[in-house]
């Protein structure tokens, strides 16, 4: 054999290899490597990817889990209304988000923080302490604040992201494509509320406590190694449904609804009440308005 | 001769051409310098170990909780499903719903069952034997039960008009003095809600939240703290 003969050949050979290799994965393997962005999937592009998701996720889980990508609803961009003087600092909303959005179990991630702060220091988030157990709340003395994702208006984490695998959506919602995610998290340095979290590990979910009702950008369960963050519930919000923390708090205190609505709950707190956005100087412009009722 | 070599090696030129000679000036004993460098090392890098040994153990270092991960599958108390049944397909927007007022079925209501056959007694007095576990904390010294409760009828509460509501509409009754709560209220601003923020919602009479009697929402229980992040991947977690 002779060496252009032999040259013809292995590169003949190692081609045949890869396009076997390609052959033998899932179906879908090529297409997904070579996909587009998912603002720019078609239809059956859109639907292919839903249903492996469906699939990958019933193999790991041994559970029925649906994955939608329902779209905005038409004039609708969500608002969300906390009132401060109402805050008791239960927590539940924190672990009714956990439970809502499957969360990380272990390694535990939290999408609600809630700060308790000296009411003689007023709000002033460097003498914050998230750590506090007492075995009643409220404390006398002190006041309550929750934060997750503020929904900005100008999100600092969305032009930060080298990828653009986060964006804001029709409604207002900042979106995350987990699988467009490069976990650089640059988006989790820009953001100034803390917001953003990331799976250092592969996130521990039990099975039975996985919430099966999904959607695509928000609380499908995600791989280890990208960001996550508050969705205001996108799967539950656009079906209409109040997200999951405004339901489970005990006091009522978390308001949610549509900014373009004048008859809306969150319009009727921006009109008649006192309200204001965390870090207003950053011109961050959030959709998360805190209140005082009264 | 060594020495005369090594004093011809020190000798560099400057820019012109002048020869001078630097060690005169640097030469140090060799093994003092090197020892004093190494007390100098040797403190700083005690000082160094000693502050770390001497912090306190980290469950001690302040009050608080994150010591331990816990998940909402440690809390089964806590229906952490807020999963509103399904709205009837009759349901339209602004459609709402209502639980029934608290005591209405356990064996409480009607309360005309018990006090049918008994005489009233307006006074102000201690209560024994019935309703002694009422504590009344609501407002001024002179609020007693017939400012609420009518005499006559035990089934329904009383306005200051006179006129008589059932207890599924207490809000009305309430109403009459917390105004600005009341239209907080009606607007869906005060007070929880579930359902669909754009359609059918269910929402809470004031009595479900606030005992009527002593209206200060009691203080709850507040589920524990996230993991402080230096025990995060210790294997610290509940959940296996």
């Amino acid at each position: 054999m002779d060496r252009r003969r032999f040259l013809t050949l292995a590169s003949l050979a190692t081609m045949a290899g890869f396009a076997s290799l390609a052959c033998n994965t899932k179906p879908g393997f090529v297409e997904d490597l070579l996909r587009r962005r998912f603002t720019e999937l078609g239809p059956a592009d859109l639907d292919r990817i839903l249903r492996g998701l469906e699939e990958e996720y019933r193999e790991k889980y041994h559970r029925a889990v649906s994955v939608s990508a329902a779209p905005a609803l038409d004039d609708v961009e969500f608002g969300y209304g906390l009132d401060l003087s109402r805050c008791v600092g239960c927590r539940r909303c924190t672990y009714a988000c956990v439970h809502e959005n499957n969360q990380s179990r272990d390694p535990q991630i939290h999408w609600i923080q809630v700060l308790e702060m000296k009411e003689e220091a007023g709000l002033h988030l460097v003498e914050a302490d998230q750590y506090y157990d007492p075995p009643l709340v409220p404390e006398e003395g002190f006041f309550y604040i929750p934060i997750a994702c503020q929904q900005c208006r100008n999100p600092a984490c969305v032009r930060s992201c080298p990828v653009k695998a986060t964006w804001q959506e029709p409604d207002g919602i900042v979106v995350i494509d987990y699988d467009w995610c490069i976990g650089c998290r640059c988006c989790m340095a820009a953001c100034p509320y803390g917001a953003r979290h990331f799976n250092w590990a592969e996130p521990g979910l039990p099975p039975e406590e996985l919430n099966p009702d999904t959607h695509y950008l928000g609380n499908r369960p995600r791989p280890s190694g990208v960001v996550e963050k508050c969705t205001f519930c996108i799967h539950r919000t656009r079906k209409g449904r109040y997200p999951a923390c405004v339901e489970i708090c005990p006091v009522g205190a978390r308001k949610f609804g549509n900014l373009l609505d004048e008859e809306s709950e969150i319009r009727y707190i921006m009109r008649e009440k006192r309200i204001f956005v965390l870090k207003e100087e950053l011109n961050t412009k959030p959709r998360f308005y805190y209140f005082y009722a009264t | 001769m060594r020495d005369g070599n090594r004093h011809e090696e020190n000798l560099i030129a400057d820019d012109g051409g002048n020869r001078r000679n630097v060690g005169d000036t640097l030469r140090l004993p060799r093994f003092s310098s090197l020892i004093i460098m190494l007390c100098i090392f040797l403190t700083i890098s005690l000082l160094i170990l000693f502050t770390i040994l001497d912090r306190p153990p980290v469950s001690q270092a302040e009050a608080g909780g994150g010591y331990r991960s816990y998940g909402p599958a440690d809390f089964p108390e806590i229906g952490f499903d807020v999963i509103l049944p399904e709205p009837q397909p009759g349901a339209v927007a602004g459609a709402y719903t209502l639980p029934p007022p608290p005591f209405s079925d356990e064996d409480i209501f009607p309360c005309s069952g018990c006090h049918e056959d008994t005489e009233v007694d307006p006074r102000r007095r201690e209560l024994v034997d019935y309703h002694e576990e009422i504590l009344l904390n609501h407002g001024p010294e002179d609020r007693w039960c017939f400012d609420c409760h009518d005499p006559a009828d035990r089934d329904h509460l009383r306005l200051a008009n006179g006129s008589l509501i059932g207890f599924d509409e207490s809000y009305r009754l309430c109403g009459q003095c917390h105004g600005t709560i009341f239209r907080d209220w009606r607007r869906g601003i005060h007070g929880r809600r579930r359902g669909y923020w754009n359609g059918a919602k269910s929402y809470l009479l004031c009595a479900h939240c606030h005992d009527p009697h002593a209206p200060h929402f009691a203080a709850i229980k507040p589920l524990p703290p996230k993991l402080r992040p230096e025990l995060l991947g210790m294997n610290q977690g509940s959940t296996p």
